[in-house]
């Protein structure tokens, strides 16, 4: 009864079968992709075997159009995947919350001009803007990692602005603005940490988010041309589905995987920080 | 009287968010490395110093930035945007010539999500144990996660492969085109995977959001009056509680139309569905830039209609809001 929030929650986490075979299966993919490629020491750029050869045990995974190794490249293509989706996700976070928490905070006329912007963001195709971004200043995953940040944080936007605009006028903002505080201080260290409960979730299914968009991104031949990822190999080798299912499913297998993981997770985080969930489960 | 202010309102500020992403559009170009001369020259192989100079003065390109974007709004505004050179086509005609079969696929894959969504979210809320809330539970997690380019590419290989029941490719029968009655049953047969495909990721949120939607109505007084009245479940369920949970599934619905339309242009690329989508896919691989921004012009304004007729729907759906 006397548990702290923390602990609290953290046993309700653990109570969640769900949540916790997404810790593991993430953790699985996260230290695959970390020393999967080491410890399986095959280069996936190398010609190893005849091209669209089926998986067997010389290659688990089978080969692509040109007779590379497909676990290998699954094993590889992950860390950009996952690099650009954290990063993405970050910066969409970064941004959605600056504005969410400046429109909820301030309101007013701010407010009201910077749901505008929220608004017409959410009026622009996401997926084509960013195709427009990164064709036009060339692919890279610094662009890609951008342009998808730059479209997908309206609704971290919506959600810090309702955050703020529910909080600040409690009682210990109160509390705090009568001893003096600046309203920096007030919006980071006073309102932040007691919102920081939806926001930590929508982080969390933000990196899901990130990376099914990047992967959307390379498969339509807009990423790094330098990378591999998953989506340009189901990209490069769509023309090749129907007679060699596995160029395709291995990869976005691997990708479906992780994100389900990172939704897993993101929705135990939910439910274990949600109060009104505890008792119940 | 109160509804034409309305709807002038709702118009200016549609025109609003037209002119922000034409403003938008346009400084994009502009910051991009290289400027249109170079595309051009490009295209015909290469160009002199003062050939150059020449497609400068005759696009314009060597005026102030501010000249420019006037002339590129007057453009646009007038339904000038610009020519593929790879098409061979004024880029205006190109994307109005691929709107239907996109507005078709989507509107499908919506109100497909839609229909299959609220039911499977009635279940689950009536049972709360039942298999149905189990699937909508596995399902709302799994339809976030699935890669849509890459579920487009496993129902071709399970539906069109493994058992050919339904066509590869197309929006219809190349070889031997149909008219009347057995061109519209060839163009559904068509549709139904890609439709399938777009509708599976919205499915997973109508359906959570039908379900909760559903719980909060069943819970409330009314509910309580309507049984109490003696009313059959069957009809207290779908003639009470639904139209009160719809609303929000609605509002989402409405809200996610861009995010919907992005995911046709992947859908579009795997079916090779001729639409907005796959236009914007063919001018990536051809750097073609006036296109790819036609699209992105062409689906904004899209969503912007889609927005107002969701507003006016709800207007008229619920009386509530024609007060505010």
């Amino acid at each position: 009864m006397s548990l702290s929030p923390t602990a609290r929650a953290a046993r309700a986490f653990g109570a969640n079968p769900a949540a916790l075979a997404g810790l593991v299966m993430l953790g699985a993919m996260v230290i695959a992709v970390g020393v999967g490629p080491w410890l399986y020491g095959v280069d996936p750029l190398e010609i190893v075997a005849p091209p669209l050869s089926a998986p067997d045990g010389e290659a688990p995974f089978g080969t692509d159009y040109l007779g590379r190794d497909i676990l290998a490249a699954v094993l590889l293509g992950g860390r950009a995947t996952m690099l650009v989706g954290v990063t993405a996700a970050f910066l969409s976070v970064v941004i959605g919350v600056t504005i969410g928490a400046t429109a909820g905070y301030l309101g007013g006329r701010v407010d009201a001009a910077l749901m505008r912007v929220t608004e017409f963001f959410q009026v622009l195709p996401a997926l084509l803007f960013a195709m427009v971004v990164v064709m036009l200043f060339r692919p890279s995953l610094v662009t890609v990692a951008l342009s998808i940040g730059v479209v997908s944080w309206t609704g971290t936007a919506r959600l810090a602005r309702a955050e703020f605009m529910r909080l600040k006028g409690l009682e210990f903002v109160e509390a705090a603005r009568a001893e003096g505080a600046t309203d920096l201080r007030i919006v980071f260290r006073v309102i932040l940490p007691n919102g920081m409960a939806p926001l930590i979730v929508s982080a969390t299914l933000a990196v899901g988010a990130a990376m099914l968009f990047e992967g959307g991104l390379s498969f339509l031949g807009l990423g790094d041309p330098n990378a591999i990822t998953w989506g340009r190999m189901i990209g490069q080798n769509r023309s090749y589905l129907l007679d060699a299912w596995w160029t395709v499913t291995f990869p976005g297998l691997a990708l479906f995987v992780t994100v389900l993981s990172v939704a897993l997770l993101g929705d135990g985080i939910n439910d274990a920080l949600d109060p009104r969930r505890g008792s119940s489960a | 009287m109160s509804r034409l202010v309305w709807l002038g309102r709702r118009l200016v500020h549609a025109f609003g968010l037209m002119l922000a992403v034409l403003v938008l559009n346009f400084v994009l170009v502009h910051l991009a490395p290289g400027d249109p001369a170079d595309v051009i020259a490009g295209e015909m192989g290469g160009a002199s110093a003062q050939v150059m100079a020449e497609i400068r003065a005759a696009y314009g390109l060597d005026r102030s930035i501010g000249e420019q974007l006037v002339r590129y709004l007057g453009h646009v505004l007038s339904g000038d945007l610009g020519f593929s050179f790879y098409f061979n086509r004024p880029v205006t005609a190109l994307v109005f010539s691929r709107m239907g079969a996109t507005a078709l696929l989507v509107a499908s894959a919506i109100v497909a999500a839609l229909v299959l969504g609220t039911w499977l979210g009635v279940i689950a809320a009536r049972r709360p144990r039942g298999v149905a809330a189990q699937l909508v539970a596995v399902f709302s997690v799994a339809g976030f996660a699935a890669p849509v380019f890459w579920t487009g590419m496993m129902f071709l290989l399970l539906f069109a492969s493994y058992w050919p029941i339904f066509p590869v490719s197309g929006m219809e029968n190349a070889g031997t085109p149909r008219v009347g009655f057995a061109r519209v049953l060839d163009i559904a047969h068509h549709l139904v995977l890609p439709a399938m495909t777009l509708a599976l990721i919205y499915l997973a949120q109508y359906s959570r959001q039908a379900r909760t939607g559903m719980l909060t109505a069943l819970a409330a007084d009314y509910i309580r009056t309507a049984r109490a009245k003696g009313l059959g479940e069957t009809r207290v369920v779908y003639r009470h509680a639904l139209r009160n949970a719809l609303i929000p599934v609605i509002t989402i619905a409405g809200l996610q139309f861009g995010q919907v339309l992005a995911g046709a242009v992947l859908v579009e690329t795997v079916y090779s569905w001729p639409g907005l989508g796959r236009l914007a896919y063919e001018s990536i691989l051809r750097r073609d830039s006036p296109t790819l921004l036609g699209v992105l012009l062409g689906s904004s304004v899209m969503v912007i209609v889609a927005n107002l007729l969701t507003d006016a729907a709800y207007r008229l759906a619920d009386p509530r809001m024609r007060t505010q």
